[in-house]
């Protein structure tokens, strides 16, 4: 299983996210500067948190149009794995590869702790290894994590069977709870929680350990 | 830029809420935008409108929630 992170100015979970795909692949990802233009061969792609370019306009808004981002795209859209974590995600819909926008938190506050987060599916490589309806505990540190989407593309989430995670306690008032998303064809995830942030157990458990290793060995066999 | 009906606003909403606070009567909502100001080299009117349609569309609005409206002076 060979993964590519990509680094934007402001990212500051890239680093984080790569130990945590070393750890379950046993290969250290290519580090990618977003001003490539081409993606190394790789099954995953991985977009991390942080605040690229300040989020100055829109979080997310300007590192979707990176120079990087037409080879991520065209990976994506080939059916390449993708996964987009908390900026990552924002990223992600901003450009168009997920539906929906990430505004800002409910309570206007920049949130920081650890959320309770329902499986909703398994349909999905990237997801495969879990079990629906168990929880994974996840940090959130966000600003703007509030999921909207228009009713019509919330009622196709969830009949295509596309809602990922769920918040147990809704902390951002994101839509139908949404804490995580898959597209169209399952090959692209983003989520706002970090994974990344509990792969040691002494750095606040193991969930995500378990998270990236189930995505590298489901994904890797698909 | 605006935010589209029917999306929900949660600072526009603190503002109106602060307003009210401040004993502002009759503040039933409030919805905060934001404009952005572009200087442009001279061209025609038609030519100028059309690059920053484009520029809205490529960047500067998302249209999953936000409308937009051109001025050129």
């Amino acid at each position: 299983m060979r993964c590519a992170v990509i680094v934007f100015p402001g990212s500051n979970c890239d680093r984080d996210l790569a130990v945590a795909l070393e750890a379950a692949t046993g290969r250290a990802p290519a580090m990618v500067w977003h001003q490539e233009t081409d993606l190394p061969a790789v099954d995953l792609v991985a977009l991390p948190g942080g605040f690229s370019y300040g989020d100055y306009l829109r979080s997310g808004a300007m590192a979707a149009r990176a120079a990087i981002m037409q080879s991520v795209i065209t990976h994506a859209k080939r059916g390449g794995f993708t996964l987009g974590i908390c900026n990552g995600f924002q990223l992600l819909t901003e450009c168009g590869l997920l539906p929906g926008a990430l505004m800002r938190n409910q309570n206007l506050k920049f949130i920081c702790k650890d959320v309770v987060l329902q499986v909703e599916t398994n349909a999905s490589p990237l997801l495969q290894g879990l079990i629906p309806e168990t929880t994974m505990t996840f940090p959130i540190a966000h600003h703007d994590g509030n999921y909207f989407a228009d009713s019509a593309t919330l009622q196709r989430l969830e009949d295509e069977e596309r809602v990922a995670f769920r918040y147990l306690d809704n902390p951002n008032g994101s839509s139908s709870d949404i804490a995580g998303i898959l597209s169209e064809n399952k090959n692209v995830l983003g989520m706002m929680p970090h994974p990344e942030r509990v792969i040691d157990h002494d750095l606040g458990g193991l969930d995500g350990a378990r998270f990236f290793e189930q995505l590298c060995d489901w994904a890797a066999a698909a | 830029m605006t935010l589209k009906d029917g999306v929900l606003d949660p600072q526009g909403r603190a503002i109106a809420g602060a307003l009210t606070d401040l004993g502002f009567e009759g503040v039933e909502g409030a919805r905060q935008g934001k404009v952005i100001e572009l200087e442009l080299a001279d061209q025609a009117l038609d030519a100028a409108k059309e690059q920053v349609e484009a520029m809205c569309k490529k960047l500067l609005a998302n249209p999953v929630i936000e409308n937009y409206r051109i001025e050129i002076s």
